[in-house]
């Protein structure tokens, strides 16, 4: 069946097709109106199948004003189909909304223990300095314990170290009161020169309350070198001291008492950020190595020197992160590791 | 110590307004750690007081108090408080009379217990002050009354301040002594070091040394009382007794009050005042450092003497205790056998008392060593072991004794008598020469000191110092308080202390480059960190453990196990070092939940002790000081049991937590497996898993940890094994057996595992061996055989792999099935099967053909068929 191509019957088919676009909303609708508009049995398709009814010289503007028109109406469609699929996806992203605080998770946190993280910081500074780590036994024989680390049998100072013994007694092995022992090994089994940290657990007889615990950790430092001194000593400390506390940390040495040290110094360190305001504290002990020792090791100590240093971990924590009470760093509340997580 | 500020200024200048603090800072530069400072907890007004008049009012209670009109200033003049100079007192006390001379507390003042003094009304009147006991001063505990200051034998000024006339406005700085430096236990020590500190005038107390030289002097003992010394038995080759001097005081008056200087002195020193003979040896033990014993002269029978007990003898010593003596300990004796523990604690029988009249005073100088041990045999420490164990001055004995003698006869109203004697011995090593090389301090200290610098301070802490022959070294000569300085390391720390630490420069040293971590060191850190990555958390238990409960993981049957246990535990029930990580961690799990973290996932890395049962552990003693002989120290190393460190993970509660969109899901033993992968990815070796029975996991949740490799036994068993299908059981993993679990207050799943990390270690650090990896496309099939239900799916799936040869990449698990369809007894197991060729595409027919041979090599390991 022809139709009669005119302006006003193209321009009818066209108007009525892009009304039918533009009222789609989905993509059915959008489907439903390209057949029926744009389709085999549109009026548009009516009209193009009506061209060859045109007398030849109408056939030029005829075909053009057809063809216009159905390109007119391709386009609104493409655009149309455009517009639908965005709103669609967008519309289903919509219902995939979340409230991403409200998320389940398989997360489960975990955390190392402070103790641990702290001993590796200090060890890495002085492993980055060329020094190695030394090790030893917890359960330790009295003569790497007392006797070698020059501690006389009857001296009060091997009194004072309140000594856990193993039974019999008279088998020499005891829990060791520090990491010293570890010194003496180190010179026996290493070659000189001798850059060692030895940290670990060492055992004291003491109650466990806010300050003390009868398990805690140390970390030796033990340097044997041709000409060391004890400006060596505190420079490797200043040293340590900024590592662990900030550059604007500074030491100071007291003379004290120690067996295996010659002289003997009490260690201080002042920062002025600590707790409490800038102050000194207490961080551990330190010396030349007593010349008993090295002769203990069998060095010459008319050949070499030494010095050794040495401090509570627990004690670092405590004015270090500002832990309060003991029993947090002993009872494995893991509330207490959680907090450090993988950093001290 | 404690030091008596008011006691120091005797010996040395304190600068006026010199604060406790301030001579604690001095110390503290000399080596003395601050411990604490002592003072009077009074303040404010306290005078001396007269009583004008008082009237005894009887009160209703039945109590009868006196209102007394007190003078506390002179006549017109204000009193301290700026009040009147003379109030009106209620006073409880009956003790005294008009006229007496009193202490008065006046509005204002606060006496110790924070117990403020105004004036208020109380049984009819305004009571404007207080009259004070000792007691309400802190002065002891006497309150029978209030003081009168006449029984003190002092008649002060009415208004003068009291607070000083009793030493109320002394103090005490406390500080801690080294066991290097006995000489610091008196008052004359650390006046010395005070003025090392401060460069302040020292006044020695003993300046009269006597000139004893080195010479053996033997003065003779009076035959009216005798002493006999028996040196012959030596510990250590040291003579028992160096110095030994007796005086006698007769006639004195023991109950006269000790000075209030002295009570106040004393009492700040932390020493109770008893009575005055006794005050007087303990002030002269605190003044000199030389502990002195006095005898009641009149229970003496006999001459003295001084020996070695024969084991068994019986003595019972000032504290009431009797004690059974040992052959080692020192006695002084006299007719009647051990009157004393010589140097430790003196007898019963002999004391002093309030009804002594007759006085031996007793200086001595005994070996450190010998009265150390007796002191520690008979949990006996004593002002006086205190000080002979660190060593006395062997020349301040003389002085000393003298010194007691006349505050006897001053204080005492006694009358010296000249019998008594002396014996001396060399101090002996002590006072050796010290060669000190030119160079050696600045060397060791790293500190140029001027060859005058070393000289000066040397000869400030009492060494004598020439210069050697050839002018190489410095002769020094110790002083005889100082038995501690034996080598010349000794005295360039004494150079080093009396310049201040201060002025020796920083210099960091360069150590030789490094091999930084160790393979082991690395690997437990990774394991760690891994752990803690994947959601675990790392405590660390303390090792003590009973008996019962270190056995229940010390071996797989659960069996008793050889253990190490402490002799001196803390707490005796849980005297055992671990054997196992597991029973820690449990706890330390249960003690979570008990805070309410009901999920805790925790792991330890730690060290247990586990002696091998039929093995001695322990070696010989040797001396220090000398390198012990290689066959030494082999055995010290073959004396200690094995205490290889152990890791350990426990997880309980929920492996996810309720949440929306997900139930809770419990930890089980897949979850014990997960850890293990994560530690095998850490430590880069390989560990399977084997089925197995441990009594105390769950008895079909269980598994051993294999570590499979060659280099792992050659390291650890020394053995020359070099096939690498040689295994080594590490460990154990699955489930805790619900009964063990409810023991520990647990629910009845738990998940763990242990395993001997020192064994992973050992067989990590092997580089890595790269494989090419295929990027021909792959085939993919699946397959699934019927089998025993008691053929494990990893023997199933290791067999279809060795079958099926190269062309198969991998085999995975993805359904196991029983029921319908399958016999019973057997059970279905699914495989996903991933095929590659290295060089081509492969085809489907070339797939199943490698499929097939996988299926033939399971049929003919278990009996494997196809299930269509």
């Amino acid at each position: 069946m022809s139709v009669e191509i005119t302006e006003s019957s193209v321009a009818s088919a066209l108007a009525a097709a892009l009304e039918a676009i533009a009222q789609a909303t989905d993509s059915s609708s959008l489907k439903a109106a390209r057949s029926s508009f744009l389709g085999e049995n549109s009026p548009l398709a009516a009209l193009n199948a009506s061209l060859k009814d045109v007398p030849n010289d109408q056939k030029a503007s005829a075909g053009k004003l057809v063809g216009q028109a159905r390109a007119e109406a391709n386009q609104a469609y493409a655009q149309a189909e455009e517009r639908i699929v965005v709103a669609e996806q967008n519309a289903k992203l919509d219902a995939e909304r979340v409230d991403i605080t409200a998320a389940p998770s398989h997360f489960r946190a975990g955390g190392r223990h402070p103790l641990m993280l702290l001993q590796e910081e200090f060890c890495d500074a002085f492993v980055g300095m060329g020094w190695e780590i030394a090790e030893g036994p917890e359960l330790e024989s009295e003569w790497y314990n007392f006797d070698a680390l020059n501690f006389d049998e009857d001296h009060p100072a091997r009194a004072m170290q309140d000594t856990f013994f193993v039974e019999p007694v008279d088998a020499h092995l005891v829990l060791r009161t520090h990491t010293s022992p570890v010194q003496l090994r180190a010179m026996l089994e290493r070659e000189l020169p001798i850059y060692v940290l030895a940290p670990g657990r060492v055992y004291r007889t003491d109650e466990l309350d806010a300050t003390h615990t009868p398990v805690f950790t140390q970390i030796e430092g033990l340097a044997i070198d041709k000409g060391l001194t004890m400006a060596h000593l505190r420079g490797t400390l200043e040293h340590a001291a900024r590592l662990m506390f900030g550059d604007d940390a500074r030491i100071r040495l007291r003379p004290n008492y120690f067996p295996f040290t010659e002289p003997s110094a009490e260690l201080d360190v002042w920062h002025p950020t600590f707790v409490g305001g800038a102050r000194w504290i207490e961080w551990g002990g330190c010396g030349m190595v007593n010349a008993n020792v090295l002769r203990s090791a069998g060095i010459d100590p008319e050949v070499y020197t030494g010095f050794a240093f040495g401090m509570g971990v627990e004690r670092t924590l405590m004015f270090r992160n500002q832990v309060q009470d003991m029993h947090d760093m002993v009872e494995g509340d893991i509330r207490f590791s959680q907090q450090f997580g993988m950093v001290v | 110590m404690r030091v008596p500020l008011s006691w120091l200024a005797e010996y040395v200048d304190l600068a006026p307004g010199t604060t406790p603090e301030d001579v604690h800072a001095a110390l503290v530069k000399v080596g003395f750690e601050e411990e604490d400072i002592h003072t009077s907890d009074v303040s404010g007004p306290l005078v001396v007081g007269e009583v004008l008049e008082f009237t005894p009012e009887e009160q209703s209670n039945g109590k009868t108090i006196r209102w007394c009109q007190v003078r506390v200033a002179p006549a017109g003049a204000k009193a301290a408080d700026g009040g009147e100079d003379v109030r009106g007192i209620v006073c409880g006390a009956s003790n005294f009379e008009v006229g007496d001379k009193v202490v008065v507390s006046l509005p204002g003042a606060v006496l110790p217990g924070g117990f403020e003094i105004a004036a208020r009304k109380t049984y009819g009147h305004v009571s404007d002050g207080m009259m004070a006991s000792f007691k309400e001063l802190g002065l002891g505990d006497d309150h029978s009354g209030i003081i009168r200051l006449g029984t003190l034998g002092i008649d002060p000024e009415v208004g003068t301040d009291a607070k000083a006339l009793l030493g109320l406005d002394d103090s005490a700085v406390e500080i801690n002594v080294t066991p290097d430096r006995g000489y610091a236990f008196s008052i004359r020590g650390v006046a010395r070091e005070y003025a090392h500190s401060t460069g302040a005038t020292f006044r020695d107390p003993a300046q009269h040394l006597p000139e004893t030289g080195g010479a053996h002097l033997i003065a003779e003992f009076s035959s009216e009382y005798p002493v006999s010394i028996d040196n012959t038995q030596l510990i250590r080759e040291r003579v028992p007794v160096n110095v030994f001097i007796t005086r006698v005081v007769r006639g004195i008056d023991a109950t006269k009050p000790t000075p209030q200087w002295m009570t106040s002195r004393l009492r700040l020193a932390g020493i109770r005042p008893i009575s005055l003979a006794v005050d007087i040896t303990n002030y002269v033990m605190l003044e000199l450092g030389q502990p002195i014993h006095g005898y009641d002269l009149d229970t003496l029978r006999g001459g003295l003497g001084v020996r070695r007990a024969t084991a068994g003898e019986k003595l019972t010593t000032l504290d009431g205790v009797e004690r059974t003596l040992n052959a080692e300990d020192l006695l002084i004796t006299d007719d009647r056998g051990p009157i004393g523990l010589a140097g430790v604690m003196g007898g019963a029988e002999t004391e002093l008392s309030t009804s002594t009249v007759n006085v031996l005073v007793e200086a001595a100088n005994f070996d450190p060593v010998s009265v150390a041990r007796t002191a520690r045999r008979h949990k006996l420490p004593s002002e006086a072991s205190k000080r002979f164990e660190r060593g006395v001055d062997p020349e301040v004995a003389e002085v000393a004794a003298g010194r007691v003698v006349q505050l006897l006869v001053d204080l005492a109203g006694g009358t010296a008598d000249t019998v008594g004697g002396m014996f001396a011995e060399a101090a002996g090593a002590a006072r050796e020469t010290i060669a000190l090389p030119a160079h050696f301090v600045g060397e060791l200290i790293g500190y140029d000191y001027t060859a005058e610098q070393v000289r000066s301070a040397l000869a400030e802490i009492g060494c004598v110092v020439a210069e050697s022959a050839d002018g190489s070294a410095l002769e020094v000569t110790p002083p005889s308080w100082r038995p501690d300085l034996t080598d010349k390391w000794t005295l360039a720390e004494e150079v080093a202390r009396i310049f201040g630490f201060d002025v020796i420069p920083t210099v960091l040293p360069v150590a030789p480059p490094g091999r930084g971590y160790t393979t082991a060191q690395r690997v437990r850190r990774r394991v760690s960190d891994s752990l803690a990555a994947a959601g675990l958390t790392e405590t660390l238990s303390y090792p003590f453990l009973d008996e019962a409960t270190n056995n229940l993981f010390g071996s797989p049957s659960g069996e008793s196990v050889a253990q190490v246990r402490l002799s001196n535990a803390l707490d005796a029930s849980q005297g055992w070092m671990r054997t196992s990580l597991l029973p820690g961690l449990l706890q330390t799990a249960a003690r979570n939940r008990s805070r309410g973290l009901t999920s805790p996932a925790i792991f330890e890395l730690g060290r247990v002790f586990r002696p091998v049962a039929g093995v001695t552990y322990g070696h010989a003693m040797f001396p220090g000081a000398v390198r012990p002989s290689d066959a030494q120290l082999d055995e010290v190393a073959a004396g200690l049991p094995p205490q290889p460190r152990h890791l350990a993970v426990v997880l309980a509660g929920d492996a996810v937590l309720k949440q929306p969109g997900t139930p809770a899901h419990e930890f089980d033993y897949t979850h014990a497996l997960d850890a293990l992968r994560t530690i095998e990815l850490a430590a880069g070796v390989t560990l399977e898993v084997r089925q197995a029975t441990h009594t105390n996991f769950h008895p079909g949740r269980c598994a051993e940890i294999v570590l499979t490799a060659s280099s792992a036994l050659d390291k650890s068993s020394g053995s020359s094994a070099t096939d690498s299908d040689l295994e080594l059981v590490v460990g154990y993993v699955g489930e805790i057996h619900p009964s063990v679990a409810e023991s520990f207050n647990l629910p009845r799943r738990v998940a763990a595992l242990e395993l001997d990390l020192d064994a992973v270690c050992a067989a990590a650090g092997q580089p890595v061996v790269a494989q090419p990896v295929g990027t021909m496309p792959a085939a993919t099939q699946d397959v699934s055989l019927v089998v025993d239900a008691s053929v494990p799916a990893q023997a199933l799936r290791a067999s279809i792999l060795a079958g099926a040869g190269d062309l198969l990449e991998d085999a995975r698990l993805v359904d196991v099935y029983a029921g319908d369809g399958v016999p019973a007894g057997q059970r279905s197991l699914t495989f996903a099967l991933r095929f590659r060729a290295d060089d081509r595409t492969l085809t489907q027919a070339e797939a199943t053909e490698a499929k097939q041979a996988g299926v033939e090599a399971a049929a003919a390991a278990f009996g494997a068929t196809i299930r269509e």
